[in-house]
């Protein structure tokens, strides 16, 4: 029996008149690869700011593991600690060196001794290759690398689970492959990964389920084979066949 | 013709005693000024709505009437209703509470263009509100803002001189006293001018080597927007 660690139920989210999606539901199971795909603008990234409560959903629940935390009083700061959250623009802290922005939640949330946290620090830029990048600052590194360092230091924090907001969308295509490299090797290491992206390559080969959203509602959900082979609905073949086709150029011409 | 390089010699004790007076008034101003400008800002960017107002009331305030007034109610009007200030308390208070509405519109001005994707970014990983704003957001406002924020001790430097009005015995207070010994109006106060230039020169020069010193490496932090 897998264990769900991410429970969504009827998750509702608008702005204003403008209603981003409706009625949600997706459950995680703990080491699942979860990729969800769409077109933009159907609410896939709002999903995944609203399950680490950077924006609250305005009806449905949310659980992480047995806590909903949407439930009112929750505290914010704790569960988004569980959620590693990687962002489309690394939005890694500039002022900071690798490892500094890999070590600020270790030493002032888990309040580790800074040698502590070092050492913690190290391994997780091990992990994802840029164990000999750490002094260096984010405006020295490449797009790919800051984007690996936006994953350790998210990893960093042990979460429960990984979001991951289009996180090679910002990337020149030759420094998509170190980026997908680690999150693949991730999925394989048995983390329980959400992610929103469009590398159909990535979605194919690691992918548990495939979640295809358009207009804010879950068209269709399945393995690759399923969603890739023998879809259900035709939107989804065409869609798939479109982002397919346009990616699957932009990746040959990267080659 | 260069006989003003005489009241050196024969002022230069009483100008550089007032130069001592004159930095004295800008350093506290500055203090005062920083930590109220940083807390306004802090207010008018994070605090709740009627935070926001009291704070964007206090810069309009501060920003839209004259020192001079604002220097002359504090000295002489405070007292009628039971604050007395020394001079010179008046003039830190005066100088403190005006460049604060300043400062806190070059913090505030750096505090936004750092953004709210660095806020979210530290929430991210689980920091509160507060400590996003002083582990994440501060370090980089205040670099962002140190280039235009220079201008406000230098600034505030030169504004000081109308202390002397409230018998404050700065750099301008000693000029005015020599002007009056010797009835050389031009020449003494082209030597009062050249020590104001002295420090300023020297102030541009502190900035501009405090702004090498927190270069962060790799970010052209001035044309980030």
């Amino acid at each position: 029996m897998p264990k769900p660690i991410l429970t969504i139920k009827n998750l509702t989210k608008t702005y204003g008149q403008n209603v981003i999606f409706q009625h949600l539901d997706l459950t995680v199971n703990e080491g699942d690869t979860i990729v969800i795909i769409g077109p933009s603008g159907t609410g896939k990234s709002t999903l995944l700011r609203c399950i680490n409560l950077l924006t609250r959903p305005n009806e449905g629940q949310i659980w992480l593991d047995d806590l909903e935390i949407t439930a009112k009083g929750t505290d914010e700061d704790q569960v988004r600690q569980h959620i590693g959250m990687v962002f489309q623009n690394f939005l890694l802290f500039n002022h900071l060196t690798a490892l500094g922005n890999v070590k600020l939640g270790l030493t002032r949330v888990k309040h580790l001794s800074d040698e502590a946290a070092t050492e913690k620090a190290m391994r997780e830029l091990n992990r994802v290759g840029l164990a000999d990048r750490a002094n260096h600052y984010p405006g020295q590194l490449s797009g790919g690398q800051q984007q690996r360092v936006g994953i350790a230091r998210a990893l960093a924090m042990d979460p429960r689970v990984m979001l991951f907001d289009e996180p090679t969308s910002a990337l020149d295509p030759e420094l998509i492959g170190e980026v997908l490299e680690v999150m693949r090797q991730l999925s394989l290491d048995g983390m329980t990964m959400l992610v929103v992206t469009h590398e159909m390559g990535f979605a194919r080969e690691v992918a548990d389920r495939i979640v295809f959203m358009e207009k804010g509602y879950i068209v269709e959900e399945g393995s690759p084979d399923e969603m890739f082979n023998h879809p259900k609905f035709d939107r989804t073949r065409e869609f798939l066949w479109k982002i397919t086709e346009l990616y699957g150029k932009k990746e040959k011409e990267a080659e | 013709m260069l006989t003003w390089l005489g009241y050196f010699e024969r002022f230069g004790k009483n100008f550089l005693r007032g130069a001592g007076v004159t930095l004295e008034l800008t350093a506290v101003g500055l203090v005062i000024g920083f930590v109220l400008g940083l807390l306004l800002a802090l207010a008018r960017s994070y605090g709740p709505k009627w935070l926001q107002r009291a704070a964007g009331g206090y810069i309009a305030v501060f920003r839209g009437t004259p020192l001079l007034v604002q220097l002359f109610i504090i000295y002489y009007g405070l007292p009628e209703l039971g604050l007395t200030f020394s001079q010179n308390m008046a003039a830190y208070l005066a100088l403190g509470l005006n460049s604060a509405a300043y400062q806190a519109e070059y913090l505030r001005g750096s505090i936004n263009a750092i953004g709210s994707a660095q806020m979210q970014a530290g929430r991210s990983i689980g920091l509160s509100k507060w400590q996003t704003i002083s582990y994440v957001i501060l370090p980089q406002a205040l670099r962002l803002a140190l280039p235009s924020w220079s201008n406000e001790p230098i600034s505030l430097l030169k504004t000081t001189a109308i202390v002397f009005l409230i018998a404050v015995q700065d750099l301008m207070a000693e000029g005015k006293r020599a002007a009056t010994t010797t009835f050389d109006f031009v020449g003494v106060y082209l030597a009062v001018a050249v020590v104001y230039l002295v420090m300023v020169f020297a102030l541009d020069a502190l900035f501009k080597f405090l702004e090498r010193k927190t270069k962060i490496p790799g970010m052209d932090i001035e044309t980030r927007r």
